[in-house]
C-alpha cells in the first residue's frame, strides 16, 4: 500500500514537472518575449537589449528554466510583465474567486448528480430515466456559452429575476458575489450534473445486476436497505474520479463562463494575459492549473484505493 | 511497401458492406436517426448554402440596424444590418470545413502513435504517457490561444493545431484498446512469424482497434466543434466579417436586452449541429458494440 501510494505521488510530481518543462519551451518557442511584450513598438536596439539584460532574459533558457522552476517551487511565481506587479498577489485573489464559483457548482452539481443518476439508474429505462437521459444529453452537448446565453436570455432578460453579469471587483469578499454568482453556477452545475449523473447511472446498472446484489434480494434484504448498504457504496466508488477530472476542469477550463458573466477568476485572468502576451502570467496561471488537475487526479485516485480494499491489494507483489 | 498498400486498400474496401449495416443500426434507434439526420442536414447546408442564400452575408444597410424578423428578413438584421438569416446559414461552414479536415489528422496520428507504443510497450511507453498526461493537465483552450495570438486564426493555423491537440488523448484511447489485444495469440504468432511491426499494426491490431477510433473520432469531432465555436465567440476565431455562429452569438448578446431574437438563429443551429454529432456518436458506439454511452435509454 505505501509503496503503491509513493510511487503515485512520485508519478504525480513527474508529471508536473514535465507539464513545467512543456509551458516553459512552449513558450520560449514562441516569438516575442516579456521585453517585446512590455516595450511594445519601441522593442529594437539598445532599449530591447537593456531589457533583457534587466530581466536576465540574454541568459541560456536551461538556466532561466531552473532558476523560474526552483521559485516557483518556493512558491514565488515571478513579476509579471510590467516589471513590477508581483503575480502571486495578482493571482490570488482570482484564484480564490474561481475556487469559490467552483465550490458553489460542486456543491449543487454532485449531490444532484448522486440523486439523478441513482434514480435513473434504478428506474432503467422507465419514462422518468428517458426525460433526465435526454436532458442530460442536451446539458452536456451544448456549449457552455450557448447554455449561458440562453439562461440569461431567459432569467435575466424576460423575467428579469437574476443579474446577467457579475459587477464585482476581484477583491471583493465572497458574499459580494450574491446573486450574480447564481447563473454562472447554475450553468456549470449543469454540464457538471450530466456528465457525473451518466457515469453514477451506469455504475449503479452494473452494480445492480451484478450477484451479490441478487443473492441478498433472494435473501430477502428490503429493497431501499439492499440500494443503500449493498449497492451504493460500491455503485459511488467510480463516481470518484469523474468528480475529479471535473474539478479538474472547472478550475481551468471555465473561461469561457468566466468571461460570459464577467467573472473575474483565473480564466478570465488568463485570456487578458494571453491578448497582452503577458508571458509570465500565463506561464504561471498554465502551472497553477497544471498541477491542480494533476493534484486533484491523484487525491482521487488515492481516496478511491482508500475507499476500495480491493485496489489496494491489486498491485502489490 | 506495395504489398502493405494492397493490403491497407482491400481492407478499406471490404469495409463499405459492414459501414451499411452500422449505417442501417444508427437508423433504426429514434435517437440516432435524429443525430444522423441532423448531420447530413448540417453538412448539405453547408455545402450548398451559397446557391440560395438570400442576401449577401456582409452587405451592410444602415437603415436596417437590428430590424425586427420580416417577410424579407426573416430573422431580422443585427447590429450592422446584414441579414441574419443569410449570416446562420452560411455561419457553420468555416467550422465545418476546419474540424472536418482536422478530424481525421488527429485520429490518424494519435491512434497510430498510440497502437505504436501500446504494442511497443515497456519504459518508452510509460514516459510517453507521461507526456501525454502533461499535456492533457493544461487547459485545451490556453494551448490554442497561445498558438492563436502568435500565428494567427486562419484555416490554415487552426486545422494543425487543433488535430494535434485534439489527436493527443486520442493516444491514450488507442493505447488503451490496444492493450487489449497485444497479449492475444494471434499478436505473437504474427511476432513469431517475423512480420514487420508495421504490418502486426496495420494488419492484426488496427482491424481490432478501428471501432474504438472511430467512435472516439466521432466524440473527437464534437468536442473540437465545441472548441472551434469557443474561439469564435471569444473573438479569437473566425475574423469578422465572415459569418460564423460563435461570433454571431457574441455580436448579438449585447443587444439581447432589446432585440433578443439576434441570438436565437446562430443558438439553434450550432446546438443542433453538435447534438446532432453526439447522437451520432453515441447511436455509432452501440452499433459497434461499444458501450460508450453506459447504457443510456436515448
Amino acid at each position: 500500500m505505501t509503496k503503491m501510494l509513493t510511487r503515485r505521488v512520485l508519478l504525480g510530481f513527474f508529471t508536473i514537472i514535465i507539464v513545467s518543462i512543456i509551458i516553459f519551451t512552449g513558450v520560449e518557442l514562441l516569438p516575442g518575449d516579456a521585453c517585446t511584450a512590455f516595450l511594445d513598438r519601441d522593442a529594437f536596439g539598445k532599449l530591447l537589449e537593456n531589457c533583457r539584460e534587466n530581466l536576465g532574459l540574454n541568459r541560456s533558457g536551461l538556466v532561466r528554466y531552473f532558476e523560474w522552476a526552483f521559485a516557483a517551487l518556493q512558491g514565488d511565481l515571478g513579476v509579471a510583465a510590467n516589471g513590477t506587479t508581483s503575480i502571486g498577489e495578482l493571482v490570488g485573489d482570482r484564484l480564490k474567486n474561481s475556487l469559490f464559483l467552483a465550490g458553489c457548482s460542486l456543491s449543487v452539481g454532485i449531490p444532484l448528480a448522486i440523486f439523478l443518476g441513482v434514480l435513473t439508474g434504478l428506474k432503467r429505462d422507465k419514462p422518468i430515466d428517458i426525460i433526465v437521459s435526454t436532458g442530460a444529453i442536451f446539458a452536456m452537448t451544448i456549449p457552455e456559452f450557448v447554455s449561458a446565453t440562453i439562461l440569461i436570455l431567459i432569467f435575466s432578460v424576460w423575467l428579469g429575476w437574476l443579474p446577467g453579469i457579475v459587477v464585482v471587483s476581484a477583491s471583493a469578499p465572497v458574499q459580494d458575489f450574491f446573486p450574480e454568482i447564481i447563473l454562472p453556477v447554475v450553468v456549470l452545475a449543469m454540464v457538471m450534473t450530466a456528465h457525473m449523473l451518466r457515469m453514477v447511472r451506469s455504475s449503479v446498472i452494473d452494480v445492480m445486476s451484478g450477484d451479490y446484489v441478487q443473492m441478498a434480494t433472494l435473501k430477502g434484504v428490503p429493497y431501499w436497505r439492499l440500494v443503500f448498504q449493498h449497492a451504493l457504496p460500491n455503485a459511488l466508488l467510480p463516481a470518484i474520479n469523474v468528480v475529479a477530472l471535473t474539478i479538474a476542469w472547472l478550475v481551468g477550463g471555465v473561461v469561457v463562463i468566466e468571461v460570459v458573466f464577467n467573472y473575474p477568476g483565473l480564466g478570465r485572468m488568463m485570456i487578458d494575459a494571453i491578448s497582452d502576451r503577458d508571458l509570465p502570467v500565463v506561464q504561471a496561471i498554465a502551472l497553477i492549473v497544471g498541477s491542480a488537475y494533476v493534484g486533484v487526479n491523484l487525491a482521487a485516485d488515492m481516496l478511491t484505493m482508500f475507499l476500495n480494499p480491493r485496489l489496494r491489494t491489486m498491485y502489490v507483489k | 511497401m506495395t504489398d502493405l498498400l494492397k493490403l491497407f486498400l482491400s481492407k478499406i474496401l471490404s469495409l463499405h458492406q459492414k459501414a451499411w449495416t452500422v449505417v442501417g443500426d444508427i437508423y433504426s434507434k429514434p435517437s440516432g436517426a435524429i443525430g444522423l439526420t441532423l448531420v447530413i442536414f448540417h453538412i448539405c447546408l453547408a455545402i450548398t448554402s451559397p446557391l440560395f442564400v438570400p442576401y449577401d452575408f456582409k452587405m451592410m444597410d444602415a437603415s436596417l440596424m437590428l430590424s425586427e424578423p420580416s417577410f424579407s428578413h426573416w430573422l431580422g438584421t443585427d447590429h450592422l444590418g446584414r441579414d441574419i438569416f443569410s449570416r446562420t446559414l452560411l455561419g457553420g461552414r468555416e467550422a465545418l470545413l476546419v474540424t472536418g479536415v482536422a478530424t481525421p489528422i488527429a485520429v490518424t496520428w494519435g491512434g497510430f502513435i498510440g497502437i505504436l507504443f501500446g504494442l511497443v510497450g515497456g519504459r518508452i511507453d510509460e514516459f510517453l504517457m507521461r507526456i501525454v498526461d502533461a499535456f492533457l493537465s493544461l487547459p485545451w483552450i490556453l494551448k490554442m490561444l497561445l498558438l492563436i495570438v502568435t500565428f494567427g486564426s486562419s484555416t490554415f493555423v487552426l486545422i494543425p493545431t487543433l488535430a494535434f491537440f485534439y489527436g493527443i488523448p486520442v493516444i491514450r484511447i488507442a493505447r488503451a484498446a490496444t492493450h487489449d489485444f497485444v497479449a492475444k495469440d494471434f499478436v505473437s504468432a504474427a511476432k513469431a512469424r517475423g512480420h514487420k511491426r508495421l504490418t502486426i499494426i496495420l494488419s492484426e491490431l488496427l482491424p481490432n482497434v478501428r471501432d474504438s477510433l472511430l467512435v472516439e473520432g466521432a466524440m473527437r469531432w464534437s468536442w473540437m466543434l465545441l472548441a472551434f465555436s469557443s474561439l469564435s465567440f471569444l473573438g479569437f476565431g473566425v475574423a469578422p466579417p465572415n459569418p460564423d455562429w460563435g461570433l454571431m452569438i457574441s455580436d448579438a448578446r449585447g443587444f439581447m436586452s432589446f432585440r433578443p431574437w439576434g441570438v436565437l438563429g446562430p443558438v439553434v443551429a450550432l446546438s443542433s449541429l453538435i447534438i446532432g454529432i453526439n447522437l451520432s456518436a453515441d447511436a455509432l458506439a452501440k452499433a459497434l458494440g461499444i458501450d460508450r454511452t453506459q447504457k443510456a435509454p436515448v
